[in-house]
């Protein structure tokens, strides 16, 4: 018969409760006017509510809850009963004359309290009845909400260590006997519920059970709070009955869920003294039981436990904490064969969080779980879910996070083993989260062995993995990782010379292989990292540099030429150009004019043959007439070559007011300050001279385009230029070539086709206020400014 | 028939008093008209003594041919009304025949009774003692009054007193083992036992103990037997899984019990029995009946 679930629930249960409250009316009638008989009567008819079959668990705990309420006015009558002179002994038999099994051990158990407390009778003996009385109640549902009952009125009332109701020398036996019958009756129970009923409704049983499984737990609980209960009875008898109970009882819900509450119950310190016998348990569960959450959370437990104080730590030793759940989780997993790799590395994971804190110097220990690790993942390929992923990546930062330096990981040899069966994507994840720990606690990776396993761990982000052609990746993603292993590469240091220069060697050796999309993020910090190196090597005192040394800036400049080389398969000409004229500015402080001539020669080329943008070129030919500019180094037949070439770069630019500013910009070239040996005014003069000529005929162009003068800009920007040299003193430049170009612009500003510029209009304007300026100082300057007019 | 002549005005009070009336037990006894009423106990072997006291209504005399006290242990079938079995009758004359004026009180005194049948109200048939006061008189027909009291016979505790232990079952479907501590109960016993499941492949639902009372009253082919349950005790709630053991624990005080009457004057039988019910989801019944003898234990005083 199919009954429309829920609504016809709650009409039974208002039924029950109707009928329930009708009775207890009664009953409260019957103990006002102290009428036994009549109290008895309407109990048991109130207390026949609960006979009912067609509530579920919380329905029918609700109508439980209200019966309780009453029970307990019942008995607090029984009580004031025996002091009026009712025997309870008498009431304990009277009550017992009920015909219907369920109300009749209700109310045993009620009268039960009250005897107990009436102390007429050991409180074990009454106990020992209650718990074997309540046999009769055969159905699961009913039987544990009245064996809850019993629990409930009788855990005050154990003949506990120190309670009022203690006993003989076996008290405590008795109490905690009481209560592993209980308990053991009431798993019993809630295990027969799962085979009741039909097939099809397995799931909605399951559910009802796991909604009850706090009454069968709370008997573990009681055992718990038992203060006879010492390591000794633990050990010898509540232990060994509950797991007896647990293992024998067959049912994964009750198995998993009772595992867990003797885990949580119990003092840690009894979980370590017995953890032989608590752990010999597992391989004799179900192999549906997930014994890896439960085992897990006792090891978490136990870390914790270990956390608490440094003075727990011995017991651990002393019971040779790690050989036995390493030893466990070996046989759980081995007896359970078709575990999930989810479910061993979840275990590994704990008993390695369970090591850090226990035995933080025992990196033997680490490695050992790592190795385990491996061993069961072998064969099994890639992990392909990614919550054993997930987990993989727990295991594998935990070290990390306990030890906060890489050096310790890097010392695992298992390690990377277990970073193997990462698939590419949680590899990289994981370098990501080394990396960080790197960055976090600002570990030094100080030799190139370190580097070498490093990389080895990180390589997933290092270069392509197999397999992993189809780049999903996120640009954004990406550039994220490379930028974190650019940051990386930075860190690297080491004080000696000659081991930089291998980490550099060892750095350059993987970020070649990590392809054309990874060097333009890698390339950089390398060159700039060995270009420090080269900085230290120049400080250095020059006794101190041996023959037969490796690191010499000259030999690192060979590598970087090397490195930087290796851009070109990307490519980026750009990127490329500028790193060839940092090491070309690097290499002259060096004073190593070949090499510095090398690097020019590498970055012209790059000029010529790969950057093609105009907009680029621009940018690239200001660099190069910066950084020549600042060369010492060169010779001039060197110097004239680069310069000239820097020269006809300039004048070869496509836009006229980049060619201007260029060609302009040489000027520079030819007068450096600093260098006697360039003060060319001749050229300084040429240089501007045809930038005007361009200037003019971008002027010229423009109007034949927009009909309309372009802008004066060029023109003011020249004359800073004049000013520049003019104040240098270069004798080239003469006031009189000032004036004119003064006149020129303003002609231009005055003239029919000018087009209105505020801009530029402000720049002149602030040009002839400095002229001003500079007449009114006064002395040299102002005597060379006063020719000026304005 | 006697009770309704006393619907005509009688001719005069009987009144019978025991003599230890005051102190002696009282128990209830059911009437023929249904109702209780209070009557004293007595056991075999006692002296039944007291005082007959006939009071002639209002000054008026009463003619008699002599006044008799008869003690009667009589057998009454239901089915069979009027007939009355006495077995035991005995008879006091109290006075030769002749008149009373006024109040007379006579003693009367039956020693050491042989009273072997207890008191007994059955749904076929009845067992009851009683004094019989007999006012013969000639014409007017005679005048009786009748006291009624219960005989209850204690005994000793059996000396042999076996548990009852049994295994039944059906083929591959159920078997189960019981025990009751004791065959032989006294009214006030309790019933102490468990039942242990062997095998189970039924879906139980409940197990009750019943206390039934089998009457068997008649003899050959008129032999009628009644059967009566005067408990029905769960002792079990739910379906049970083999390896169970439910406990027993039945108080019998609280029942209208009787001990084992075994061919009371060839006559009739009570006999009681223990039934173990065990009902199924489809409330199929499955029981096994057995036989526990009752008996009446000495009160201790």
């Amino acid at each position: 018969m199919h009954h429309n679930g829920v609504e016809d629930e709650e009409k039974w249960l208002a039924a029950g409760i109707t009928g329930l409250q009708q009775n207890a009316f009664y009953m409260h009638r019957a103990l006002d006017s102290s009428n036994l008989k009549d109290a008895l009567k309407y109990s048991a008819q109130m207390l026949s509510e609960l006979r009912t079959s067609r509530l579920s668990p919380q329905k029918y705990y609700e109508l439980y809850m209200r019966a309780f309420d009453e029970l307990r006015k019942l008995e607090i009558f029984f009580k004031e009963e025996t002091k009026r002179g009712c025997s309870i002994v008498e009431l304990y038999e009277l009550v017992q004359h009920a015909g219907n099994i369920l109300p009749r051990l209700y109310l045993l158990c009620t009268v039960g309290s009250v005897y107990i407390k009436s102390k007429e009778a050991p409180a074990k003996d009454i106990l020992k009845d209650l718990v074997e009385m309540c046999r009769g109640i055969q159905h699961p549902l009913r039987g544990l909400f009245l064996r809850s009952y019993l629990s409930q009125v009788s855990r005050d009332k154990l003949p506990d260590l120190g309670s009022e109701y203690e006993g003989d020398a076996e008290t405590v036996s008795d109490a905690v006997e009481f209560v592993l019958q209980n308990f053991t009756e009431m798993n019993k129970l809630w295990v027969r519920m799962q085979h009741q009923g039909p097939a099809r409704e397995k799931e909605k049983r399951e559910k009802e059970r796991s909604e009850l499984r706090d009454l069968v737990g709370k008997n573990l609980h009681v055992l718990s709070q038992i203060e006879g209960v010492d390591l000794d009875m633990y050990r010898e008898t509540v232990l060994t009955r509950v797991l007896e109970q647990v293992v024998n009882c067959k049912d994964e819900i009750a198995q998993c869920y009772l595992m867990d509450c003797i885990i949580q119950v119990f003092p840690d310190e009894y979980h370590l003294q017995t953890l032989e016998t608590l752990l010999g348990a597992f391989p004799q569960l179900q192999p549906s039981v997930d014994i890896k959450t439960v085992l897990s959370r006792l090891m978490d437990r136990l870390s914790n436990y270990a956390a608490s104080s440094a003075e727990v730590l011995p017991e651990f030793f002393q019971v040779e904490a790690f050989a036995k759940l390493s030893n466990a989780i070996g046989k759980v997993i081995e007896a359970q064969d078709d575990m999930p790799v989810i479910g061993v590395v979840t275990l590994y994971s704990s008993l390695l969080t369970f090591t850090l804190q226990v035995h933080p110097d025992r990196l033997d220990f680490v490695d050992q779980i790592l190795g385990a690790c491996v061993t069961k993942l072998s064969g099994k390929g890639k992990l392909e879910d990614s919550k054993s992923r997930k987990q993989v990546v727990a295991l594998l930062s935990a070290p990390l996070q306990k030890y906060n330096d890489i050096d310790i990981a890097l010392k695992l040899s298992n390690y990377p083993h277990v970073m193997e069966y990462l698939d590419n994507g949680t590899k990289k994840e994981m370098a990501s989260v080394i990396i960080q720990s790197i960055m976090k606690n600002k570990t030094l990776i100080s030799n190139s062995e370190k580097v070498e396993a490093l990389f080895e761990l990180i390589k997933g982000l290092i270069k392509d993995l197999e397999g992993n052609l189809q780049s999903e990746l996120d640009e954004e993603d990406f550039h994220e990782e490379q930028n974190s292993v650019a940051r990386l590469i930075q860190m690297l240091h080491n004080d000696d010379p000659e081991e930089m220069l291998k980490i550099i060697c060892t750095v350059k050796k993987h970020i070649l292989a990590g392809g054309p999309k990874r060097l333009p993020f890698t390339v950089p910090p390398l060159i700039f990292n060995a270009l420090k190196l080269i900085r230290r090597l120049q400080n250095r005192d020059e006794n101190v540099a041996e023959e037969d040394t490796a690191a010499t800036p000259k030999k690192i400049f060979q590598i970087l030429n090397q490195i930087i080389e290796a851009l070109s398969s990307v490519p980026v000409p750009e990127v490329a150009m500028r790193l060839y004229l940092q090491c070309a500015e690097a290499a002259d402080d060096s004073d190593l004019e070949p090499v510095a001539y090398e690097f020019f020669t590498q970055a012209y080329l790059l000029y010529e043959e790969e950057i093609s943008d105009s907009k680029a070129q621009v940018t690239a030919i200001h660099l190069i007439i910066g950084t020549l500019q600042r060369m010492h180094v060169f010779g001039v037949e060197n110097r004239d070559t680069l310069t000239h070439k820097a020269t006809g770069y300039s004048a070869k630019l496509l836009k006229k007011p980049d060619q201007c500013r260029a060609v302009y910009a040489c000027s520079h070239l030819f007068w450096v300050d600093d260098q006697d040996s360039i003060k060319d005014g001749e050229r300084v003069l040429l240089c501007l001279k045809r930038a005007l000529r361009i200037a003019n005929a971008a002027q010229q162009m423009a109007n034949a385009t927009r009909g309309s003068g372009g802008s004066v800009a060029l023109f003011i920007e020249i004359l800073n230029k004049y000013l520049y040299f003019f104040e240098k003193g270069v004798t080239q430049i003469t006031v009189a070539s000032v004036q004119s170009l003064i006149e020129l612009i303003t002609n231009e500003m005055q003239g029919e086709n000018a087009t209105p510029d505020p801009t530029a209009d402000a720049f002149f304007a602030s040009t002839l206020r400095f002229i001003q300026f500079q007449k009114d100082k006064g002395g040299a300057v102002g005597e060379k400014y006063e020719a000026i007019k304005v | 028939m006697n009770y309704i002549l006393g619907a005509f005005k009688p001719a005069c009070h009987i009144s019978i008093t025991f003599s230890d009336g005051k102190s002696r037990k009282q128990v209830p006894l059911k009437k023929e008209n249904g109702q209780t009423a209070m009557v004293p106990l007595f056991q075999s072997q006692e002296n039944i003594s007291g005082k007959i006291s006939i009071e002639p209504v209002s000054g008026k005399k009463v003619e008699h041919n002599g006044i008799k006290v008869e003690l009667l242990g009589q057998i009454e079938m239901y089915f069979d009304r009027n007939n009355f079995y006495d077995f035991t009758s005995l008879v006091r004359e109290l006075d030769v025949p002749g008149e009373i004026y006024e109040r007379k009180t006579y003693p009367f005194e039956f020693s050491t009774v042989e009273m072997p049948y207890e008191t007994y109200n059955g749904v076929n048939v009845r067992l009851r003692y009683i004094l019989k006061v007999t006012i013969s008189r000639g014409y007017a027909g005679s005048i009786v009054e009748y006291q009624d009291f219960v005989v209850r016979n204690y005994g000793p505790p059996p000396s042999i007193n076996n548990s009852i232990k049994m295994e039944v079952g059906i083929e591959d479907c159920l078997h189960i083992e019981f025990e009751y501590n004791k065959s032989k109960y006294d009214l006030k016993d309790v019933i102490i036992g468990k039942i242990y499941f062997l095998l189970v492949r039924i879906k139980i639902k409940n197990m009750d103990l019943e206390i039934r009372r089998r009457e068997s009253t008649g003899s050959g082919a008129n032999t009628h037997v009644e059967t009566e349950t005067l408990a029905k005790f769960e002792l079990m709630d739910g379906a049970p899984v083999r390896g169970e053991s439910i406990p027993i624990r039945l108080f019998l005080s609280p029942y209208e019990l009787t001990p084992t009457y075994r061919n009371i004057n060839n006559k009739f039988s009570v006999k009681y029995y223990l039934n173990l019910v065990l009902v199924d989801e489809e409330d199929r019944r499955y029981f096994k009946q057995q036989e526990i003898t009752m008996f009446r234990l000495g009160e201790t005083s």
